[in-house]
């Protein structure tokens, strides 16, 4: 890293100068500037997306690619500067990190500015700091797993990350370590037509055992900025990873990420994924079972409020016999928001005795709000089964007059349905996640009853 | 003492006409007995008290203590102490039983009592384990327990009037005899309004006043001899 503390705005647009000027200001290795160059090249060959929400709102050409607000890079929150700080204080990171966390790490526009991991972790020869530190301190890892779940030339948004990546969390679990505590990471906006592209690559090695937490916000500005973040999951054989996200950008943001996983032998990767902000949310969190017996959960939760598109959904391949997965999605739209589910299920042929369930269920809150379910199976093994179950409707009238007769009043009727509709995402949650996630809800609820 | 009056009622769901002027009067310390066949009109007429937005209400009033309740939404009408236990309570996802209970409580009585340890309380007394109290409401619930929630209910809110609607179905013997003995015990500080399909449940309880209802109106009012001729005749006499 470069030792000034001054800041650094490059100017807006993307070219390949853009490219290798965040490389430079990096200190980057060679092989690292080629991994973004040739990225930058596929993301220039690739159209947008021919399906899914309109993306016709993002110019890439009023983004600014790298923003440096401070070069410090800490472990303590009070040599943060002042303004910074705050904004973590607010959110209640430093106090959860001492609640309950084992490492936590804070990105502030382009870069992590606050990055701890408790000691005992340490010890246990666990690695979490961000990813611009991992390519500078442990090159032969990264060079080893970055680009080798989500291919640069995965889609046009991993591309675009793959050529300015900056920030996101490295994390590596040795053999048979269990990681005590979560670790977490939060990713905050706060310059408009901002580009946030952070990187994240996590290695589960065998046996090893870890939950990681993500949370955002951004500050809300009528022009469009851009999140497209790629994440990378590597569980090994009887390894166990559980990521859990919640999404609560401003709705000013579109949130375009690729997150992907590979699961080994026996290994058991879990995606808790809510959605509650952003523009035009699409993340399909997706789980290659590659080993026998490898399992994968996906909880997707989304709700969409006035002027947002929730495209969420999730992604299994089942590549190895006795694989098994469950996906479940619940969306609520309010006030003509838009929830869709998207997901895809495949079974290879010789995934034999492979199971996946998938149940994904739409509140529509309005009749102004929609919802669509785009699910996708391909069953290419007679021994391997696939259900699917799916639901788009109105709240259900006896349920809210049930409530109503033992005093609640309709709005309170309604959240009381609401929360319970998503109930599961909030047991799955640490308790400080769970109400501020309940908390989101509420707000967003609230003035919903017309 | 509290007292309802519906007076000419008259509700329709749709175009279709359920209830056709009917009249009826109940006050603390009485229970009152309504009784017909299928489809007759019992568990609309329940509704309709509760305020289910369901079925409109094309002639005739609701008075609570003087009041016309008449077109209150249905947590009006509960905050005022109206009740009903449904016929078939629904599954509410994800609810959690102590929580709603708490914040039905706390919606029709305000803050106060500890709401957890007298709904424990109740549970004993109705021979339900306590553990289904931390359960999602009615979900996976068979017939009786749903019922007996209802009853846990009605006692946790002390209602002024409450209708039980066929309370007494899917009860085994011994349950039966305890829920006759409770709605005795509620009937106390609270007018009822019992809706049984059981001729026996009716023949046990000590009543006011027994109403038949076939096709929207009531048809019989009077004393427990009416009971005696459903039991040898059926509702084929009133046709």
């Amino acid at each position: 890293m470069q030792a000034t503390d001054e800041e650094i705005r490059l100017r807006k647009g993307l070219d390949e100068n853009i490219v290798r000027e965040i490389s430079k200001i990096k200190n980057e290795p060679e092989w690292m500037l080629d991994f973004r160059l040739k990225a930058y090249k596929y993301f220039k060959d690739r159209p947008m997306p021919a399906w899914g929400p309109d993306l016709s709102g993002i110019d890439f050409n009023s983004l600014s690619y790298f923003v440096r607000e401070t070069s410090k890079k800490t472990s303590r929150w009070e040599d943060l500067p002042e303004n910074i700080r705050q904004i973590y204080d607010k959110l209640g990171i430093p106090e959860a990190e001492k609640k309950f966390l084992g490492g936590t790490e804070a990105m502030f526009e382009s870069e992590v500015v606050y990055n701890r991991v408790k000691k005992e972790l340490e010890d246990l020869g666990i690695i979490f700091c961000d990813t611009d530190t991992a390519v500078q301190k442990y090159p032969e890892i990264v060079k080893q797993y970055i680009g080798k779940v989500v291919s640069p030339n995965d889609n046009k948004f991993a591309a675009l990350n793959s050529a300015v990546w900056s920030g996101g969390s490295f994390v590596f679990v040795p053999k048979g370590v269990k990681v005590p505590m979560p670790l977490q990471a939060y990713f905050r906006i706060n310059t408009s037509e901002m580009g946030q592209f952070e990187r994240t690559l996590i290695i589960a090695e065998e046996g090893a055992d870890v939950e990681y937490i993500e949370g955002c916000s951004a500050v809300m500005y009528s022009k469009a900025s851009l999140h497209a973040a790629v994440v990378e999951v590597i569980a090994k054989k009887n390894a166990h990873v559980k990521y859990t996200t919640l999404q609560n950008w401003s709705n000013n943001v579109y949130n375009l990420v690729t997150k992907r996983s590979f699961a080994d032998e026996n290994a058991y990767v879990e995606w808790v994924d809510a959605n509650i902000g952003s523009k035009v949310n699409m993340k399909y969190p997706s789980v290659y079972l590659r080993g026998e017996n490898a399992r994968a959960r996906i909880l997707s939760i989304a709700l969409a409020n006035s002027g947002q598109i929730q495209d969420a959904g999730s992604k299994v391949v089942h590549m190895a016999p006795n694989t098994f997965s469950t996906i479940t999605s619940k969306s609520i739209a309010l006030n003509g928001g838009k929830a869709n589910y998207r997901g895809l299920v495949r079974i290879m042929k010789g995934a034999e005795g492979s199971k996946s369930t998938v149940k994904c269920s739409t509140l529509l809150l309005d009749e102004k709000s929609t919802g669509d379910t785009y699910p996708y199976t391909e069953n290419n093994e007679k021994n391997a089964v696939t259900t699917h179950e799916a639901f788009v409707g109105k709240i259900n009238e006896d349920q809210l007059f049930y409530l109503m007769s033992r005093g609640l009043n309709e709005e309170e009727a309604i959240n009381t349905i609401v929360l319970g509709f998503i109930n599961e995402m909030v047991e799955d949650l640490p308790m400080e996640y769970a109400l501020e996630f309940n908390r989101l809800i509420k707000i967003n609820m609230e003035g919903a009853v017309a | 003492m509290a007292e309802i009056e519906v007076k000419d009622l008259t509700a329709k769901i749709g175009e279709k006409e359920i209830l056709k002027g009917i009249n009826l009067r109940i006050r603390t310390g009485e229970i009152h007995l309504l009784m017909g066949p299928n489809g007759s009109g019992k568990s609309t007429l329940a509704n309709v008290m509760m305020g289910n937005p369901k079925y409109s209400i094309a002639d005739g009033k609701i008075v609570f203590n003087g009041e016309d309740i008449t077109n209150l939404p249905a947590y009006e009408r509960a905050k005022r102490g109206l009740f009903l236990a449904f016929q078939n309570p629904i599954e509410i996802e994800g609810v959690n039983i102590l929580h709603f209970l708490r914040t039905a409580y706390k919606a029709e009585k305000g803050e106060g009592k500890n709401v957890i340890e007298f709904a424990e309380n109740i549970a004993n007394e109705l021979n339900l384990p306590r553990e289904m109290l931390k359960r999602q409401l009615n979900v996976n619930f068979s017939g009786g327990e749903r019922k007996k929630l209802e009853l846990l209910q009605a006692i946790l809110l002390d209602p002024k009037i409450a209708i039980f609607d066929e309370i007494d179905s899917g009860l085994d013997i011994d349950t039966l005899k305890t829920v006759i003995n409770l709605l005795e015990k509620i009937k106390e500080r609270t007018g009822i309004l019992l809706i049984t399909h059981s001729e026996r449940t009716a023949e046990e309880v000590d009543s006011e006043e027994v109403h038949v209802i076939l096709d929207g109106k009531i048809v019989e009012e009077g004393g427990k001899e009416i009971i005696k001729k459903i039991k040898e005749k059926g509702y084929a006499s009133y046709r």
